[in-house]
């Protein structure tokens, strides 16, 4: 396999697996101030995704560093031309980010609500966006014949990208209620279960919006051909049995499927958009591609060699720790957050 | 206003404040980690205590440091996305490196060793703090990697269309002697930043009498001992790094010192009023010989003055300015090395203080111990600011002037750049607020015998 390809696999894994794992952290951060009833509630419900809320967002700076690397031009023209958007995400991640480190610090009730909003807003912000900007990444924005963005900011947020905004927002949620479901006890775990079955109406819904909404705005579908494969039609019959699984108290099975439906909608798009990275709108001999944006040769069979030694490791250890905090967390249990 | 001015603004203020944390939490992660260890061997509950005690204010600036991180890597292809493009091929490897090496480790484990305290043997939660900490200094190797090609550039070749440095050898980029020059300068900065930050809060706590004095004499001792190695450390990394920048970028040397004209031997400058327009002295103290004994250990030896390198650029590069500002740069040093200074006088007053078993403090003594945890922060800073003002016009050292970097104005507008500005402005001063507050409200608490 040609190291453009490999490395356009590695960064649509880097992004399932951000969109996977800290998927769930955003839905559990939305669903926080809701779900909760008092201060140990929203404690307990902080503390289900306390160790590895981090961990998870480091996927994202991965993935950013394996674009800066291996597609640098794709990462110079998404950041500079994506820009208040972008700046928007960092300030939400700024404040989420403190959020955890901090609500628990200080006792007083406005100091913690404060938190738990920036907790919400930074988990629901970047949760969007990301729809957005995955929906431009297919359907084009205007980039000119040098690389560069020619658009403003009101370009990113046309309806379709809205719409595909909306669903990974609700998608989120859902897989971030399912998560709670599994990692609750008693009477959060109840609302947990009853949050779950409501949050999976406006998935579902959202989802095939979007999907239709697709089949107008982008060429991915003819992009996938008359046979998508078994990836993109997974993906919907995982949603969609979600609801199914909940009725019947399967909770771990429920969240393999919101977390199956997350990873090969993310993996049907960047399907849909190989060989292409960014999508010109204005020519499409203008498109960021994996061969005009890539680095030298040189570059990615080190990066290769780099990421096949580490990626596993990675994987290792970052599975010991889900298993070490395998455990439930329950209101009387001792909390750090 | 015009893009690069903002997009340079922005840069300093991000980075300047992002390394406020930084070499905090390097510092105060490995001396965690030796708390831990020693409550480990020993099972003394003091070390217990103190451990969760300096965990906690570790834990604060870490998130910090975190999220202004973020910032960062995503800055270079905001901001300067014509220098992303140029450097790509190479400046990126290492950030890639740096974030599945070092912050996976780092994030990784720091949840573990937060929440882990109930789940995981003793000796097993003592190695996470430890994991944490390589993964704190190794993210500092691969962004020193990553700056020190923007320094002195190797292991590269341009492209044919000369539009990109593309990398011909990623060991040349790992073992760019500039590497190996500054991250131990940057290491040991961390470790005194921590162990000066250890001795302030220690001593303001034995000074008010606390309950827990035999504890923070422990602290004391170790932060004491911690703050003397590392200003060794730090005074004698940083000057190899200067003796090697003679050889890399005469010019940052030559405008660290306000050394206008070539001298052999070179006289070393203790207080100078310049005149940057005529490269002149208004005013100057100097010690003959002494610049040159710095540079070559030797009271002999040829330093180029900033005239002679200036001409000898513009035949190299052709015409234009190549002098980066000499007061930022003369002041900075100076600044840096002062606190330097004043950083060794302390710890070896605290040495004084721990050999002779004496911990009581009279209220001068008290307030210097206190402030001089500020003495690391101004060197940080102003070390930082030598390196990357004394580059400029350089944004790759000889390759890329930094206002070729700049993401083009089309693109990013200076409206765009003023939104970013205003808003971290903003963020970054609630950041400072929050995390002060935090800061004095954990150290002041003391010791939590509730935990």
């Amino acid at each position: 396999m040609e190291l453009q390809t490999l490395w356009f696999i590695l960064i649509t894994v880097l992004f399932t697996g951000f969109f996977f794992l800290e998927g769930f952290d955003f839905g559990v951060g939305i669903l926080l101030p809701f779900m909760s009833r008092e201060d140990i509630e929203r404690r307990t419900i902080i503390n289900t995704i306390g160790p590895f809320w981090d961990g998870n967002e480091v996927w994202l700076i991965t993935a950013g560093g394996a674009m800066f690397a291996a597609f640098p031009e794709w990462y110079a023209t998404l950041f500079s031309g994506f820009y208040l958007a972008l700046l928007l995400m960092l300030v939400a991640m700024i404040f989420r980010g403190v959020a955890f480190e901090f609500r628990s610090k200080h006792s007083d009730p406005r100091w913690r609500s404060f938190w738990d909003w920036s907790i919400f807003a930074g988990s629901a912000i970047p949760a969007l966006l990301w729809g957005v900007a995955l929906a431009n990444f297919i359907r084009g924005v205007p980039i000119d014949a040098d690389m560069n963005y020619a658009g403003g900011f009101f370009n990113l947020l046309n309806p379709y990208a809205l719409a595909c905004g909306l669903t990974s927002l609700s998608i989120f949620t859902l897989h971030g209620a399912v998560f709670l479901t599994l990692k609750t006890t008693d009477a959060l775990q109840e609302r947990a279960v009853k949050t779950a079955k409501l949050a999976w109406v406006p998935a579902v819904l959202l989802s095939f919006i979007f999907m239709v909404y697709t089949n107008y705005e982008t060429d991915l579908y003819s992009h996938l051909g008359i046979n998508p494969g078994i990836i993109p039609v997974f993906s919907v019959i995982a949603l969609v049995s979600v609801i199914f699984l909940l009725q019947k108290n399967a909770s771990g099975w429920a969240f393999a499927m919101t977390g199956i439906a997350i990873a090969f909608s993310t993996i049907t798009i960047f399907m849909g958009l190989y060989p292409r990275v960014l999508v010109s709108s204005l020519d499409p001999a203008w498109s960021l591609t994996i061969y005009n944006a890539s680095s030298s040769e040189y570059t990615l069979g080190i990066m290769s060699i780099v990421a096949l030694l580490f990626v596993p490791l990675v994987l290792v250890y970052q599975g010991w720790s889900y298993w070490v905090f395998r455990q439930r967390v329950s209101t009387g249990g001792k909390l750090e957050y | 206003m015009d893009t690069l001015f903002l997009a340079k603004l922005q840069f300093g203020m991000t980075s300047v404040f992002h390394f406020f944390f930084v070499p905090l939490t390097l510092g105060l992660s490995i001396f965690t980690a030796i708390l831990e260890t020693a409550w480990v061997r020993t099972g003394k509950e003091k070390y217990r205590q103190l451990t969760r005690f300096w965990g906690h204010l570790f834990l604060i600036n870490f998130a910090v440091g975190v999220v202004t991180g973020i910032v960062m890597e995503f800055q270079f292809g905001m901001n300067w996305s014509q220098y992303s493009r140029f450097v790509g091929d190479i400046f990126g490897v290492p950030l890639a490196i740096e974030a599945l090496l070092a912050f996976f480790i780092e994030s990784t484990f720091l949840g573990i060793w937060v929440f882990g305290w109930d789940r995981l043997p003793k000796k097993l939660h003592a190695a996470a703090i430890w994991i944490v900490a390589l993964g704190s200094n190794l993210s500092a190797l691969w962004i020193l990697v990553a700056n020190s090609f923007m320094q002195a550039p190797t292991g590269f070749r341009m492209s044919a269309d000369g539009a990109r440095a593309e990398m011909t050898d990623f060991g040349a980029l790992l073992f760019n002697p500039h590497v190996w020059k500054q991250f131990p300068h940057v290491l040991a900065g961390g470790i005194v930043t921590a162990a000066f930050l250890v001795i302030a809060i220690s001593v303001w706590h034995l000074a008010r009498g606390t309950k827990d004095r035999e504890a923070f004499i422990t602290s004391m001792k170790f932060g004491t001992v911690y703050a003397f190695i590392g200003t060794i450390l730090v005074t004698l990394a940083g000057h190899t790094q200067m003796q090697h920048l003679m050889t890399t970028q005469p010019m940052k040397v030559a405008a660290a010192e306000a050394l206008w004209e070539t001298e052999n031997p070179a006289s070393f400058s203790l207080f100078t009023v310049g005149d940057e327009e005529n490269l002149k002295d208004v005013f100057s103290i100097r010690l003959p010989g002494m610049l040159s004994f710095l540079a070559y250990n030797s009271f002999e030896g040829e330093v180029r003055g900033i005239k002679e390198l200036q001409k000898e650029y513009e035949e190299t590069y052709g015409p234009g300015n190549y002098i980066p500002s000499v007061i930022t740069a003369y002041w900075s040093f100076r600044f840096m090395v002062g606190a330097g200074t004043l950083m060794l006088l302390v710890s070896i007053l605290g040495l004084v203080k721990i050999i002779r078993e004496n911990y009581d403090f009279s209220p001068f003594m008290k307030r210097l111990f206190f402030w001089s945890f500020l003495l690391p922060w101004i060197a940080n800073s102003t070390g930082w600011i030598l390196a990357e003002m004394g580059r400029q016009p350089w944004i790759v050292f000889g390759l890329l002037k930094t206002e070729q970097g700049v993401s083009p104005a089309s693109v990013v507008s200076s409206g765009e750049l003023m939104v970013s500005i205003v808003s971290f402005f903003l963020v970054y001063l609630m950041l400072a607020a929050t995390d002060l507050f935090l800061m004095r409200k954990y150290a002041m608490a003391g010791i939590d015998h509730s935990e």
